[in-house]
């Protein structure tokens, strides 16, 4: 079929490119240059494993006999956890290393460990990694797919595809909608691949947060710059909240956290100027009473955080099959 | 020993273009430019019509790096004091002042204080007897203008100039590239461009204040370079250079995180560059250097930010160079003087041009010869150049260090 680049994009009920022309990449290093039907296929094959993860019994052998190794050179709890179920559901022998007892504590470069990973022949290798650019840097040196599970302050896409579900479940066709992101924008990598996904998809995107916190030429991103959280909010559909690292909330980049909250916090007054059915997403883990007030977070009608959790699975299953179609010699991936 | 070269384009000074010229040397130094015949007694070298130009004085290099130099024509380059151990005592001096010779001259850089750490004066005086010619502050920026203002005092009663590096420490602390749209897209720490117009406005109030002569080792920003002019059209004692990558490309170099493109000063946007064009047109911009830092897989094959900075650059600055003249931005004397004469004239050498009485420092150029950079087969001690795979003019034919051929 031929895809139309000019209208917009194929939604969840459309045909995608036969084969691995829906997603000819060899890795998910980042959302940045992806097509929006590229977006669009991942988000359409992560619903079976929706559906799949709501039953009794979640488990397929699609990766059957593959070995999965979970790199983490940056401490991380619950991507590890998504990652390590995602790959255990379809079968993968799902093996997690952590920088603390590998040797990179002893000097190894990162090459070397990359080439020793390489050596073990594993089928998929999930990274996450403190500095921007470092997972794309092993990638080059494996013969695998390589996944980024986040790499400094430059791209996290699972967690920009996890949220687009869980917008598209919740709100239908992401096109159109105006999605506001607000808090510390200039080190985070969720709100660069958020940035990234929504835009693709047609989304109008704000940002939000003191200038000091805004990294420069945005809007050369296709986004537009708020420093007023009310103004950011105004008729928004989806609220995003970024989580405010502690080092950076004692006088480095903010005063205090309660100075933040003052200014930038989401609290139900503040929420009321966005659409009635605003939706409330955050990448967790939260700083209650910083970035968003309790009684939002908790709040079930206008909270997708859990569910966020919830897709963030789905996604990731989705993109570990994916990706080791063409080693596992699915038909049309070659 | 006595030669003469013969059917050569010479770059004479002040020419406006390369002459047909024979010139004659005694030993290391020029004897005559011109004359119809040469003696009976010198040896002739015939030039076939290549172009005879001083050889390069290649000013702040991080590393002696002699086969780089000499593919690249550099027969002496200025020596930065960023080394381990700092170039912060003469006994440092003097060991790096003999370390290429004889065919090719050191000048060590006297760091401007001690371990360049910014903060109490090095022994400046001790350090130009034992052979310093300028004095450098590094890779860093005095941040202190206290100190900076001791220093330039010192230095004006040395008659020393002093090479500054231009950013304001405080606002490139942690970054790694210029703020903006290539920094925002990969997520990479960065510092407004506007970090050196600053360290340069204050530099330049100092130099009002002192009286000694700043060279700016390199400056990349239209701010910078407007500061600059000014500086000069009000007769104050400043030079400033840059080098090809910033002259050549922009900060999308850095796309995908490519670490041989990670420089310091970091490479700038596209209307920078533009400015510093504008800038070596007009006659702001004195001095092209390589900044040559030849960095291995250890130093570079690593994440962005861990990545060492600065580029093996000694061999394609002369290709690299001519280009400002195939693009009409120089003539070939004018070049040279940024090469070669402006450079011996900072370090206060008798080198640089073709004139009697200097050191026989040549080199033969084919202008136009065609080669490949590649990283793989660079004659630097290292491959860590940004213009890999670009194709370019100019090689060095032949170089004489002080008449001898190398």
């Amino acid at each position: 079929m031929t895809i139309d680049q000019t209208g917009s994009p194929p939604t969840a009920g459309h045909q995608f490119p036969a084969g691995s022309d829906a997603f000819p990449h060899r890795h998910l290093l980042g959302i940045a240059g992806l097509q929006p039907w590229e977006i669009l296929f991942l988000l359409k094959e992560a619903e079976q494993w929706v559906d799949l993860n709501r039953q009794s019994s979640k488990h397929v052998d699609r990766l059957d006999g593959l070995t999965v190794i979970n790199a983490f050179f940056e401490n991380s709890t619950r991507t590890l956890l998504s990652f390590e179920i995602a790959g255990k559901r379809m079968g993968a022998d799902v093996v997690n290393m952590h920088a603390a007892q590998s040797s990179v504590k002893k000097g190894e470069t990162l090459i070397d460990t990359a080439v020793t990973l390489n050596a073990m022949r594993a089928d998929a290798i999930v990274i996450r990694h403190a500095s921007s650019g470092a997972v794309q840097l092993i990638a080059d040196k494996v013969d695998c797919p390589v996944l980024n599970a986040g790499d400094g302050s430059h791209e996290h896409p699972t967690q920009g595809l996890l949220d687009a579900l869980t917008i598209q479940r919740r709100k239908g066709d992401i096109s159109g909608l105006t999605i506001t992101i607000c808090g510390d924008v200039m080190h985070s990598r969720v709100a660069r691949s958020n940035i990234y996904c929504l835009t693709t998809l047609g989304a109008k995107v704000r940002v939000c947060a003191p200038t000091s916190l805004l990294p420069a030429a945005l809007d050369r991103m296709n986004v537009e710059a708020f420093s007023n959280f009310e103004q950011a909010l105004d008729d928004a559909d989806v609220v995003m909240m970024l989580r405010l690292q502690n080092e950076r909330m004692n006088g480095d980049f903010i005063p205090s956290p309660r100075e933040f909250h003052h200014l930038y916090g989401l609290t139900r007054e503040r929420l009321a100027l966005a659409k009635p059915d605003a939706l409330v997403m955050h990448p967790g883990p939260m700083n209650r009473g910083v970035e968003i007030s309790s009684d939002i977070a908790d709040d079930l009608d206008r909270s997708a955080i859990t569910e966020q959790v919830e897709m963030g699975v789905a996604v990731r299953m989705a993109c570990l099959d994916v990706l080791t179609r063409r080693s596992r010699g699915v038909e049309g991936w070659s | 020993m006595k030669k003469t070269f013969i059917n050569a384009q010479v770059l004479v000074p002040e020419a406006k273009a390369p002459q047909p010229a024979n010139v004659a040397i005694d030993g290391d130094r020029i004897v005559q430019i011109g004359g119809d015949k040469p003696s009976a007694d010198h040896e002739t070298v015939d030039c076939a019509g290549a172009l005879l130009a001083p050889g390069i004085i290649d000013l702040g290099v991080f590393a002696i790096d002699k086969p780089a130099f000499h593919y690249g024509g550099v027969t002496r380059a200025a020596l930065m004091p960023d080394q381990a151990p700092v170039l912060d005592l003469p006994a440092m001096i003097k060991h790096n002042a003999s370390e290429g010779k004889p065919d090719l001259w050191s000048h060590p850089l006297a760091a401007a204080t001690k371990a360049l750490k910014g903060t109490e004066l090095a022994e400046i005086g001790l350090m130009k007897k034992a052979g310093a010619r300028a004095v450098a502050t590094g890779r860093s920026w005095i941040a202190d203008s206290g100190i900076m203002l001791k220093l330039l005092h010192y230095c004006r009663s040395l008659d020393m100039p002093v090479i500054v590096h231009s950013e304001d420490s405080g606002l490139t602390a942690g970054a790694v590239a210029t703020a903006g749209e290539t920094a925002t897209r990969l997520g990479l720490s960065g510092a407004p461009a506007s970090a050196e117009a600053l360290s340069i406005a204050r530099d330049i109030g100092l130099v009002r204040e002192s009286g000694a002569h700043i060279h700016f080792r390199q400056v990349t920003t239209m701010q910078g370079l407007e500061l600059i002019r000014a500086a000069k059209s009000e007769g104050l004692p400043v030079t400033c250079g840059i080098t090809p990558a910033h002259l050549f490309l922009s900060d999308i170099a850095i796309s995908e995180f490519r670490t041989f493109a990670k420089l310091s000063p970091p490479l700038r946007s596209e209307e920078d560059r533009q400015a510093c064009l504008k800038a070596i047109n007009d006659g702001t911009i004195d001095v092209i250097s390589s900044g040559h830092d030849p960095r291995g897989p250890e130093d570079k094959r690593l994440p962005f930010a861990e990545a060492e900075f600065g580029m093996a650059g000694a061999e394609t600055l002369l290709a690299l160079s001519l280009n400002l003249v195939r693009d009409g931005l120089v003539g070939m004397p004018r070049l040279f003087e940024l090469l070669s004469a402006t450079p011996a004239k900072i370090l206060g050498v008798d080198a640089g041009q073709i004139t009697q009485g200097y050191e026989a420092d040549l080199i033969l150029i084919d202008p136009e010869a065609p080669w490949q950079v590649d990283t793989r087969k660079m004659a630097a001690a290292a491959g860590n150049t940004p213009f890999d795979k670009l194709p370019v003019q100019g090689r060095v034919r032949a170089i004489y260090k002080g008449g001898k051929a190398l």
